[in-house]
């Protein structure tokens, strides 16, 4: 399906391919990475192709229906990667994927189908490369992305009425990620938390965390941390899923430890 | 096995060469190919190319009937042994060269090296290294023709019997079929993949039996008999480009080379080194022309000359030009620059 689209992509058509759930492009990881994403370096030919995955847990989808691939592509020349949080970006990054000359992995949350609406479609977003200030604060900065946007908004909420200010920035866009946006908040805030529903090791919250301590440090008044997924597979019971992926709950207590230091 | 129908070339004059003009072209892009890798692997040797140099020898052939029959327009898939065909399709030598010594100025700029090179914009797509992986990016590039209304276009895609056994290439040869492209694919069954031989690859009797499995029409052929090649590889091109089901020809020949030139191929054995089809094809094809008398002694001296003034001006082109630098090179894999991550670039 990929190669067939890479295929089609270097004739001047610009394919989009669905991968039904995101953990299944593994299976296309080779035409991904080393052919989509090293074609134009090697050969000065773009390939504008982009590739739909449905990301993210939701119940009783279980190890082979909820991952979150966005790290692994990130961590590949020669792709962007998108990570909307919104129907709006959803809408206007998608066409915006299809319009970029090279490839693109558009990562959409499964959440956002369920839950999310929007009354009309956007006639503009921001650009790609931007990431968005979705609530202000002065207090904290948590960075997220995705459906964890959501969650970072409601811990916010959650801890307004003590008095905590918490700005939350969506990154839009893991790759390119916008370190200038996280920067700018940092220095208002002095404290960083990064939320991503992947799974632990390495990856886009470890990303921003080395970028704003390499070119930050000076911002920050408590050690940056970090809140992912259990490095396990993803679990099937509602119960055990709802304990693996980021949650309010434990986003709450790291926030509050942060907000102490 | 199915049997070609030429039920057309009866009705239709063809506009193709004559059979024996068409030999002796095949024959002197294979001296070409011949000659320009006996010149890289002593360029090897002498330490003058770095990575590693893959040779086609034993090979020639099959290669340049898979090349000489497109046209502008078709789309063109080579794997590590098709210099012959890259040649008869219209690849510069001098692309070959400046790939292998590391000009600044050859299609790939130092990027890329050997045998991964091509021109997508020239229709020679440029390999990956993952064996299969081309089948579906040609199917996908003929698709593409089709939408835009393009007509008489054909693509050609060569793998390996190796390579046939990789999955990528078995999920290639199903969307070709379901999407009924029109596609080309020559697997060149050399014995060996790297020193796996043929009962460790694969346990069918014969490889072309899969094509009708796949919905493919399948041939097979002796690849070290030019005549063979060209009319078996022909036929199945042109059948492709009539609109016939996607066509798989398996041609049967023994690597003269290693893998690569880093390669001793000590795991050759000597009984297999006796078989018919370890003939080398490019002496095959000189006796064909000697016996039918369809050029002199004198003429075929000339084009070994030719063969060889040419293949020293490209090497000489190429060492004269200046490699990549590092410092000076654009490190960036995205042709949409305003949207390069700044990783590492933050001052």
């Amino acid at each position: 399906m990929v190669g067939t689209a890479i295929g089609s992509a270097i004739e001047g058509m610009r394919p989009i391919v669905e991968m039904q759930f995101a953990d299944f492009s593994s299976i296309a990881l080779n035409q991904i990475l080393n052919n989509a994403g090293t074609h134009y370096w090697r050969t000065n030919v773009p390939v504008p192709i982009t590739v739909r995955l449905p990301s993210g847990g939701t119940k009783g989808s279980g190890p082979f229906h909820s991952q979150s691939m966005e790290s692994i592509y990130a961590h590949y020349p020669g792709l962007i990667v998108m990570t909307p949080a919104t129907v709006e970006d959803a809408y206007t990054m998608l066409i915006e994927a299809v319009a970029i000359d090279d490839p693109v992995v558009y990562c959409e949350h499964k959440y956002l189908y369920y839950h999310l609406k929007a009354d009309k479609l956007p006639t503009e977003g921001l650009p790609t490369g931007r990431a968005r200030i979705a609530r202000e604060g002065r207090d904290l900065t948590i960075v997220s992305y995705s459906a964890m946007v959501h969650e970072a908004l409601a811990v916010a909420e959650q801890l307004a009425p003590e008095g905590f200010e918490i700005e939350v920035v969506d990154l839009r866009s893991v790759k390119p990620l916008d370190t200038n946006t996280v920067l700018a908040s940092v220095a208002r805030t002095g404290r960083l938390l990064c939320v991503g529903e992947s799974f632990p090791w390495g990856g886009v919250t470890a990303e921003v965390i080395a970028r704003v301590t390499g070119e930050g440090f000076h911002l920050l008044d408590a050690a940056p941390q970090r809140i992912n997924a259990k490095d396990t597979p993803i679990p099937y019971h509602p119960n055990l899923w709802s304990a693996h992926r980021p949650n309010a709950k434990e986003i709450v207590r790291k926030a509050r430890a942060l907000l102490r230091e | 096995m199915l049997q070609t129908a030429q039920r057309q070339s009866k009705t239709k004059k063809p506009k193709t060469a004559l059979p024996h003009e068409r030999f002796l072209e095949a024959f002197r892009w294979m001296l070409l190919t011949r000659t320009l890798e006996e010149k890289l692997v002593s360029l090897y040797r002498g330490g003058l190319i770095t990575g590693g140099v893959y040779i086609g020898k034993g090979q020639e052939a099959v290669s340049v009937a898979c090349g000489l029959f497109l046209k502008k327009g078709d789309i063109f898939a080579p794997l590590i042994r098709d210099q012959a065909g890259r040649s008869a399709f219209g690849e510069r030598l001098l692309d070959v060269t400046r790939t292998y010594l590391g000009s600044r100025l050859g299609p790939m700029r130092g990027r890329d090296g050997n045998i991964h090179r091509g021109r997508p914009q020239e229709n020679q797509l440029a390999m990956v290294s993952h064996l299969g992986a081309m089948i579906s990016v040609t199917v996908g590039a003929l698709m593409s023709k089709r939408f835009k209304g393009e007509k008489g276009f054909v693509g050609l895609a060569c793998i390996g019997e190796g390579g046939m056994q990789a999955g990528a290439f078995h999920e290639g040869m199903n969307i070709a079929a379901v999407e009924q492209v029109p596609l080309v694919i020559v697997a060149t069954n050399n014995h060996y993949a790297y020193s796996t031989p043929n009962d460790r690859e694969f346990a069918c009797d014969d490889l072309v039996d899969r094509a009708i499995g796949y919905g493919f029409e399948g041939y097979s052929l002796d690849g070290t008999d030019l005549g063979a090649c060209l009319e078996v590889i022909g036929g199945a091109v042109k059948r492709a480009r009539a609109g016939r089901p996607p066509q798989l020809v398996v041609a049967s020949v023994l690597r003269l080379s290693g893998h690569g030139e880093h390669d001793d191929a000590s795991y050759v054995t000597e009984e297999i080194k006796r078989e018919p089809f370890a003939r080398d094809c490019l002496k095959v094809a000189e006796q064909a022309i000697v016996d039918l008398k369809l050029v002199d002694a004198e003429t075929l001296a000339e084009w070994r000359k030719e063969a060889a003034a040419k293949v020293d001006e490209a090497i000489a082109t190429a060492q004269k030009e200046a490699p990549p630098e590092g410092d000076k090179e654009d490190w960036c894999a995205l042709s949409t620059r305003d949207l390069v991550d700044d990783v590492g670039t933050i001052e």
